[in-house]
C-alpha cells in the first residue's frame, strides 16, 4: 500500500536542517551517528588523559604527582569513561550510521528516541566529570565499584551511580532501536541469514545490553540505598554480603566485555573479506559462534571471583565454562584466517587495523584462557597481568576495530578520502607503542605487581618505565588520527563511488557520500551470505 | 492494518525538541538526586526542576505521537516497530526486577544461613539464622514480618481481577462494545488505585506496628525494595491506563488500530506477573 497514502506528507520531509538545531533536534540516523562518534572520541581523549596521569605517576616508584586518593579516582574514572563513554557509544554510533544503509532501511526504527539515547550521554559524562570537583572527589572504588568501598566514600560515588543510571537508560533505548530496526526494517530480500555480520553482531550486542544494563542499574541502586537509606545488601550485620555485589555486578560485567567485543568481530568480518577480495569464510558458523558466545557469556561471571572463597565445584564449573567460550572465539579467528587464505590481499589502513586486531585480540584471548584456570588466577587476580589482558582485548581489540571501521567507512560517510600515508603511519605507530606499553605488563603481573596502586616495589621499575614511555607515545599518536580526520573532512580528495574494490555490502551500492535521506523507499535486493549484494532495484534517496 | 510485507515507506519523524529537553530533565534529576541524598539544599530544587521539565517533555512528546497516530502516519510497519519496542522494553524491566529477586535468593539461601553456621559462631555467638525474622547479626531492633494471608492476599485478588477487567475492556474494544470498554478500563484503573492505597496502608502498618523498616536487615530491605519498585510500576501502569481511558473517551481508538491500549495492557500484565512472584517469594514462602 503505503506509497500512495504516505506520499501526502513527503514534501516536508525533504529539507536538511541547519545550524545547531540540526544536531539538537536530530532525527537523522547519520547525524545522530556522527554525534555519537565525536562524543566517543572526546571521551576517549579524556579517558586517555587520565590514563596518562596514571602512567606518569607510575613512571618511577614513590609518589610523584598524585596522592593515592586522587590516583584511585583517576583509575576508576579512566575505566568508567573508556567503557561507557568511549567504546560503547562508538559502537552504537557506528550501528546508527551503518545499519540502515546495510539493511536498506530509511532510518532507525525510532528516530526521535534515537536522539534521546544520544543526548543522554553528555549529561551522564558531565555528572562523572563534575564528580572530580565535589568534596571527597570522584568515585575511587575502581570501575567495578565494589562494595564495601562503594558504600563508603563521598558524594562523587552518588554522582557516579546516577550517571550510570542515565547511561543505562541511554544504552537500553539505543539497543531497542537497533534490535527493532534489524528485525523490522530490513529491505525485501535481506533475510536474517543473509544479513551482514556487523548487523548480526549489533543485534546480539543489543540483546546483551538490554539483558544486563538493568542488572547493573539494580546493583548500583542497592549501593545507593545501602549508602543512604539504611539497607544492608552488602553488609553482613544485616544479613547481606559484599560478595553478593560481585555476583550481581559480574552478571552484568562479563556480558559487558562481549558488548565491547562482538561489534568489533562484526567490523573485521566486513573488512577482511573486502581486502582479501573473497567472501567471508564460514558465514553461517560466524553467526552461530556469535550467538553461542552471547549465551555462554551469562554463565561465566564468577571467573572474576575465584579468590572470594567459592566452593571448589563452583570454581571448576566457571573455569570450564569460561574455557568453553574459547571455542566459538577460536572459530571466529579460524574463519578470519580462512578468509585471508589465498585471497588477493592488499593492506590499506582499515585492513592493517583489522589484521592487527586479529593478532592482538588473539593474544588477549589467550591470556584470558590462562586467567580462566582457577589455580593460576589465584596468583594473577588483581595483578598487572589482568591489566595487560584486558587492554589487549579492549585497546587492540575494541579500539583497533573502531579505527579500522572509521577508516573503512570514512569515504562513505564524508565523501572524502582520508590520507593513506597518515593512516598507515597511525597504524604502525599505534601497533608498536601499544605493545611497548602493555606487553611488559604481563611480566609485571607475573612478578606480582598489583594493579590499582600508585606506588610499587623497586624491582618493578624498569618495566614500568617502558610502559609509561609507550603510553605517552601511543597517546601522542592518536592526535595524528584526529588531524587526519579533520584535514580529510575538509580537504581530502573526493572519494570514488566505491573506494574498495572488494566491498560488496549494501552501503556501497548507494552514492558516495551517503545521501542525507537514503532508502526513503525500501529497495529490493538479492543478497548472498554476509550481506553481499548480487542485485538491487528501487530504493530512492534524496 | 495494512499488509506489512508490501509497505515500502516508513514514517520518520521531523526534527523534534523533546529528546534534548528530556536529556536536560535527566541531568537535573541525576544531579539533584546525588545532591539531595547528601543533604545539599540545592538538590531538591534541581530535582523539582528536573521533574517539571520531564513532565513537560512527556506531555509534549506523547502529544506529538498521538497527533501523528491520529493523522494516520502509523501503518503496519510502524505498528510492528511499536510492538517489538514495547516487548523489549518490558524485557529490560524484567531484568531489573531479576537483580532484586537475585538478591533475595542470595540472602535467603546463601548469606543469612552462612552467617548462622558453625564457622561464624566465633564472630556472632548469639545469631541464629532464621527467615524472615532475625536476618542479620547486627540487627538488634526486633521486628515482625508481614503475613501473607491478610492484606497481601487481598491485594493479589485485586490485581488478578484488574487483569480480568482489562481483558474484558479489550474485548469490548475489539467487538465495538463501548460500555464494556469504558467500564472495564475504568474499573482497572480504580482497582490499581485501590491496590496502591492498600499497599500504602500496609506500609504504615509495617512501619508503625511491626517495626519493619528498610533497615530491618535482609528481610526488611528485600521486602521494601521489591514491593516498593513493584508499587512504583503499578503507579506508572495505572497512570498509563488512565491516559488510555481518556483517549478512549475522546474516541482515539478503533477495533483495528489501538496499540496504545495494548501496550498499556501488556505493561499491566507484566506488573501483575511480577506481583505473583512477589507474593509467592516475598510474602508466602
Ligand atoms: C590510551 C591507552 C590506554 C592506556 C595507556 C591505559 C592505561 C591504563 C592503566 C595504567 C590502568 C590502570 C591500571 C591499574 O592501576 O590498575 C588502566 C585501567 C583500565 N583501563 Fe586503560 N588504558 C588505555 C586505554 C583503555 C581503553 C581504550 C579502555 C577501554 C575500555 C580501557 C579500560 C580500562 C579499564 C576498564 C581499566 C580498569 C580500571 C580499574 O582498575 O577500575 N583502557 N588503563
Ligand atoms: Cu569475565
Amino acid at each position: 500500500m503505503a506509497i500512495s497514502t504516505t506520499a501526502g506528507h513527503a514534501p516536508h520531509a525533504h529539507g536538511k536542517p541547519t545550524g545547531l538545531w540540526r544536531w539538537l533536534a536530530a532525527t537523522n540516523h547519520k547525524d545522530i551517528g556522527s554525534m555519537y562518534l565525536w562524543f566517543s572520541f572526546t571521551m576517549f581523549l579524556s579517558g586517555g588523559v587520565m590514563a596518562l596521569c596514571i602512567r606518569a605517576e607510575l613512571f618511577q616508584p614513590g609518589l610523584q604527582f598524585f596522592q593515592p586518593e586522587l590516583f584511585n579516582q583517576l583509575t576508576t574514572l579512566h575505566g568508567l569513561v573508556m567503557v561507557f563513554g568511549a567504546i560503547m557509544p562508538a559502537f552504537t554510533g557506528l550501528a546508527n550510521w551503518l545499519l540502515p544503509l546495510m539493511i536498506g532501511a530509511p532510518d532507525m526504527a525510532f528516530a526521535r528516541m534515537n536522539n534521546w539515547s544520544f543526548w543522554l550521554l553528555p549529561p551522564a559524562a558531565a555528572l562523572l566529570l563534575i564528580s572530580f570537583f565535589v568534596p571527597g572527589g570522584a568515585a575511587a572504588a575502581g570501575w567495578t565499584l565494589y562494595a564495601p568501598l562503594a558504600t563508603q566514600m563521598g558524594m562523587g560515588m552518588d554522582l557516579t551511580i546516577f550517571a550510570i543510571h542515565i547511561l543505562g537508560v541511554s544504552s537500553i533505548m539505543g539497543s531497542i532501536n537497533i534490535i527493532v530496526t534489524i528485525l523490522n526494517l530490513r529491505a525485501p530480500g535481506m533475510t536474517m541469514m543473509k544479513m551482514p555480520m556487523f548487523a548480526w553482531a549489533s543485534l546480539i550486542t543489543a540483546y546483551l545490553i538490554i539483558a544486563v544494563m538493568p542488572v547493573l542499574a539494580g546493583v548500583v541502586t542497592m549501593v545507593l540505598t545501602d549508602r543512604h537509606f539504611g539497607t544492608h545488601f552488602f553488609n553482613a550485620a544485616g544479613g547481606g554480603d559484599p560478595v553478593m555485589y560481585q555476583h550481581i555486578f559480574w552478571f552484568f560485567g562479563h556480558p559487558e566485555v562481549y558488548i565491547m567485543a562482538l561489534p568489533a568481530f562484526g567490523i573485521v568480518s566486513h573488512i577482511i573479506p573486502t581486502f582479501s577480495r573473497k567472501p567471508l569464510f564460514g558465514y553461517t558458523s560466524m553467526v552461530y559462534a556469535t550467538s553461542s558466545i552471547a549465551v555462554l557469556s551469562f554463565m561465566v561471571w564468577a571467573h572474576h571471583m575465584f579468590t572470594t572463597g567459592m566452593p571448589a565445584t563452583a570454581q571448576l564449573f566457571f573455569m570450564y565454562a569460561t574455557m568453553l567460550i574459547a571455542v566459538p572465539t577460536g572459530v571466529k579467528v579460524f574463519n578470519w584466517i580462512g578468509t585471508m587464505w589465498q585471497g588477493s590481499m592488499s593492506f590499506e589502513t582499515p585492513m592493517l587495523f583489522a589484521v592487527g586486531f586479529v593478532c592482538l585480540f588473539t593474544i588477549g584471548g589467550l591470556s584470558g584462557v590462562t586467567l580462566s584456570v582457577a589455580a593460576v588466577d589465584i596468583q594473577l587476580q588483581d595483578t598487572y597481568y589482568v591489566v595487560a589482558h584486558f587492554h589487549y582485548v579492549l585497546v587492540a581489540g575494541a579500539l583497533f576495530s573502531l579505527f579500522a571501521a572509521i577508516y573503512y567507512w570514512f569515504p562513505k560517510m564524508t565523501g572524502k578520502m582520508y590520507s593513506e600515508p597518515l593512516g598507515k603511519f597511525h597504524f604502525w605507530w599505534s601497533m608498536i607503542w601499544f605493545n611497548v606499553t602493555f606487553f611488559p605488563m604481563h611480566f609485571l603481573g607475573l612478578a606480582g605487581m598489583p594493579r590499582r596502586i600508585p606506588d610499587y616495589a623497586l624491582q618493578f621499575t624498569d618495566f614500568n618505565r617502558i610502559a609509561s614511555i609507550g603510553a605517552f607515545c601511543f597517546g601522542l599518536g592518536q592526535l595524528i588520527f584526529l588531524y587526519n580526520m579533520l584535514r580529510s573532512i575538509r580537504h581530502g580528495q573526493a572519494a570514488p563511488h566505491k573506494p574498495w574494490e572488494g566491498a560488496e555490502t549494501l552501503e556501497w551500492q548507494i552514492p558516495t557520500p551517503a545521501p542525507y535521506h537514503s532508502f526513503v523507499e525500501a529497495p529490493h535486493v538479492e543478497a548472498g551470505d554476509n550481506g553481499v549484494i548480487h542485485s538491487m532495484t528501487g530504493g530512492a534517496h534524496h | 492494518m495494512e499488509s506489512v510485507s508490501h509497505q515500502t515507506h516508513y514514517f520518520v519523524p521531523q526534527p523534534s525538541r523533546w529528546p534534548v529537553v528530556g536529556a536536560l530533565a535527566l541531568f537535573c534529576l541525576g544531579l539533584g538526586a546525588a545532591l539531595a541524598v547528601n543533604g545539599v539544599g540545592f538538590g531538591k530544587v534541581s530535582l523539582g526542576v528536573g521533574f517539571a521539565i520531564l513532565f513537560y517533555m512527556l506531555f509534549g512528546w506523547f502529544g506529538d505521537v498521538i497527533r501523528e497516530s491520529l493523522k494516520g502516519e502509523y501503518h503496519g510497519k510502524e505498528d510492528t516497530s511499536f510492538r517489538w519496542g514495547m516487548g523489549w522494553f518490558i524485557f529490560s524491566e524484567v531484568m531489573f526486577f531479576a537483580a532484586f529477586f537475585g538478591a533475595l535468593f542470595y540472602v535467603r539461601t546463601i548469606s543469612v544461613p552462612e552467617l548462622g553456621n558453625f564457622e561464624h559462631k566465633l564472630l556472632y555467638p548469639d545469631f541464629a539464622a532464621a527467615w524472615p525474622l532475625s536476618t542479620g547479626p547486627g540487627i538488634t531492633q526486633p521486628y515482625q514480618a508481614m503475613a501473607a494471608w491478610g492484606l497481601p492476599a487481598i491485594n493479589t485478588l485485586i490485581l488478578l481481577s484488574s487483569g480480568a477487567t482489562l481483558t474484558w475492556a479489550h474485548w469490548g474494544l475489539i467487538q465495538g462494545k463501548r460500555a464494556s470498554l469504558t467500564i472495564g478500563l475504568g474499573a482497572t484503573v480504580l482497582l490499581g488505585v485501590l491496590f496502591l492505597s492498600l499497599q500504602a496502608y500496609e506500609y504504615r502498618h509495617a512501619m508503625h506496628e511491626l517495626n519493619l523498616t528498610l533497615a530491618s536487615g535482609a528481610y526488611g530491605m528485600t521486602f521494601y525494595m521489591l514491593t516498593g519498585f513493584h508499587g512504583m510500576h503499578v503507579l506508572l501502569g495505572a497512570i498509563i491506563l488512565a491516559v488510555v481511558w481518556l483517549r478512549v473517551m475522546r474516541g482515539h481508538f478503533n477495533p483495528e488500530h489501538h496499540f496504545a491500549f495494548e501496550a498499556a495492557a501488556w505493561y499491566w500484565h507484566f506488573v501483575d506477573v511480577v506481583w505473583l512472584l512477589l507474593f509467592t517469594l516475598v510474602y508466602w514462602l
